[in-house]
């Protein structure tokens, strides 16, 4: 089928199958390869997309599901020159990066769930991060770079 | 991983998606949130020939006050539930039940008509409809009926739905002024519950504790007798069939039943 989706501004329309997922389409029709598969079974959040403005795990969204909506990929955050989203400034400023893998899907996540509640307590961060995993278990920095986005004191 | 191969179908309207499933049968599935089915195809657990979409279908998603009941739709996502203004008011422990359904990126997909129809003994909505004496309202080829919560969960992943059947609404009576609780108890963030109880004024379900939700009958009557928090919650395990598993033996998902039904009445108000 054919499928016409608009991917960080731009409409991105090109035959698939069916089964395609969001993912793959992102990835390998769009391009944009800061969409990572990680566990594939919805569970680790490296696929976190915005789809009309809500995160969502584009490994459990078909490419059809998506057709006639937008996306928003961490390559569609950044500024016409180039200038870093706030949560990615904070990332880089609170060393929240770590591996890097799990990075763009914490802050797609931590973008929607700011849109949601732009002052979040601690608690209520990490509960908005709750379906990204990070095997380096090193929360306590990406928390700080939501509460740093958020013009909220962070914890050292 | 990828699904096996399906032809998409998207809906339009109702009557659309229940013409194409009358069509197909057993070869064709409904795909709402997808935050069960997609996964579930993924694995080759389930090779639908034809998924007919009903996403599109706004006009299934609300939360309305109709007289003494609420109606909602059976797309109303997890995340409309738990930031419902009706719903906060009128039904507080459905918005509450919803919150804690996976994490923010499968809220905001997944449904609650998806939920109830997929009927996973360890989902948390399922438990909550059937606390509040809810009902479940079905459109299929020769029209609509209405089904309780108590007949609707018939086993693990069973329902009295036919393939060829669209759940379109779930009602539940208004809880206004009435105390509840909800306690789930989780392996980790974003997980199932081994075990979850669901209070709502003197109905007491259980998440996990069989192969369908289960109504703590042995609570309910001990609370109807005037029993004390502690009291009712001692007989929790009573009548329940908990899976028995590495992680969550019979004996230690009995003593979560009683500890977290103790914490939910405690909340429900119950001294
Ligand atoms: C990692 C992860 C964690 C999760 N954790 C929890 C949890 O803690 N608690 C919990 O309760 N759930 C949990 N879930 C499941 C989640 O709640 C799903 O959103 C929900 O169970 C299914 O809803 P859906 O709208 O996505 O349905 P879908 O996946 O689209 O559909 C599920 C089934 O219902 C059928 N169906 C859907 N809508 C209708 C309808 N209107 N009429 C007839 N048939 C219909 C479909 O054909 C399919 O068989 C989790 C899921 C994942 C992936
Ligand atoms: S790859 Fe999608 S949630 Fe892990
Ligand atoms: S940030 Fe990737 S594993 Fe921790």
């Amino acid at each position: 089928m054919k499928v016409s989706i608009e991917i960080n501004g731009t409409t991105v329309s090109e035959e698939v199958e069916d089964r395609t997922l969001l993912v793959h389409f992102v990835r390998e029709q769009a391009g944009l390869t800061a969409t990572n598969i990680g566990c594939d079974t919805t569970s680790c959040g490296a696929c976190t997309v915005l789809l009309d403005g809500e995160s969502v795990k584009s490994c459990t969204v078909l490419a059809a599901q998506a057709d006639g909506h937008a996306v928003t990929t961490l390559e569609g955050l950044h500024g016409d020159e180039g200038d870093l989203h706030p949560l990615q400034r904070a990332f880089r400023e609170e060393h929240g990066l770590q591996c890097g893998f799990c990075t763009p899907g914490m802050i797609m996540a931590s973008v929607s769930l700011l849109e949601g509640n732009p002052k979040p307590t601690r608690q209520e961060v990490r509960d908005g991060l709750e379906g990204n995993l990070c095997r380096c278990t090193g929360y306590h920095n990406i928390v700080n770079a939501v509460m740093n986005a958020s013009g909220q004191e962070v914890q050292r | 991983m990828i699904p096996a191969r399906f032809t998409y179908q998207r809906a339009s309207s109702v009557d659309e998606a229940l013409a194409a499933v009358a069509e197909h049968g057993d070869d064709a599935k409904l795909l709402a949130g997808g935050q069960s089915l997609l996964p579930l195809m993924k694995l080759r657990f389930a090779a639908p020939e034809l998924i007919v979409d009903i996403g599109p279908l706004d006009e299934l998603r609300y939360v309305r006050l109709d007289g003494d009941e609420l109606a909602v739709g059976a797309m109303t996502r997890h995340h409309d539930l738990q930031h419902d203004a009706v719903l906060a008011e009128h039904a507080p422990v459905l918005a509450q039940v919803a919150a804690s359904v996976g994490d923010p990126q499968i809220r905001h997909r997944g449904t609650i008509g998806g939920s109830l129809v997929h009927a996973d003994p360890a989902a948390d909505l399922p438990a909550a409809v059937l606390a509040l004496d809810g009902t479940l309202i079905a459109r299929g080829p020769s029209g609509e009926r209405r089904i309780p919560a108590a007949e609707f969960f018939q086993g693990p992943f069973e329902t009295p739905l036919a393939p060829e059947e669209l759940l379109t609404e779930i009602r539940v009576p208004v809880q206004d002024g009435l105390g509840w609780g909800f306690e789930k108890f989780t392996r980790r963030a974003l997980d199932w519950a081994i075990v979850g109880v669901v209070v709502a004024g003197r109905s007491v379900a259980l998440v996990n504790m069989g192969g369908t939700p289960l109504r703590a009958s042995a609570v309910e009557a001990a609370l109807a007798r005037g029993a004390s928090a502690a009291e009712a919650a001692s007989v929790a395990a009573e009548g329940t069939s908990p899976a028995d598993e590495p992680h969550a033996t019979v004996e230690y998902r009995e003593h979560l039943a009683r500890v977290l039904t103790e914490r939910a009445l405690v909340s429900a108000g119950v001294s």
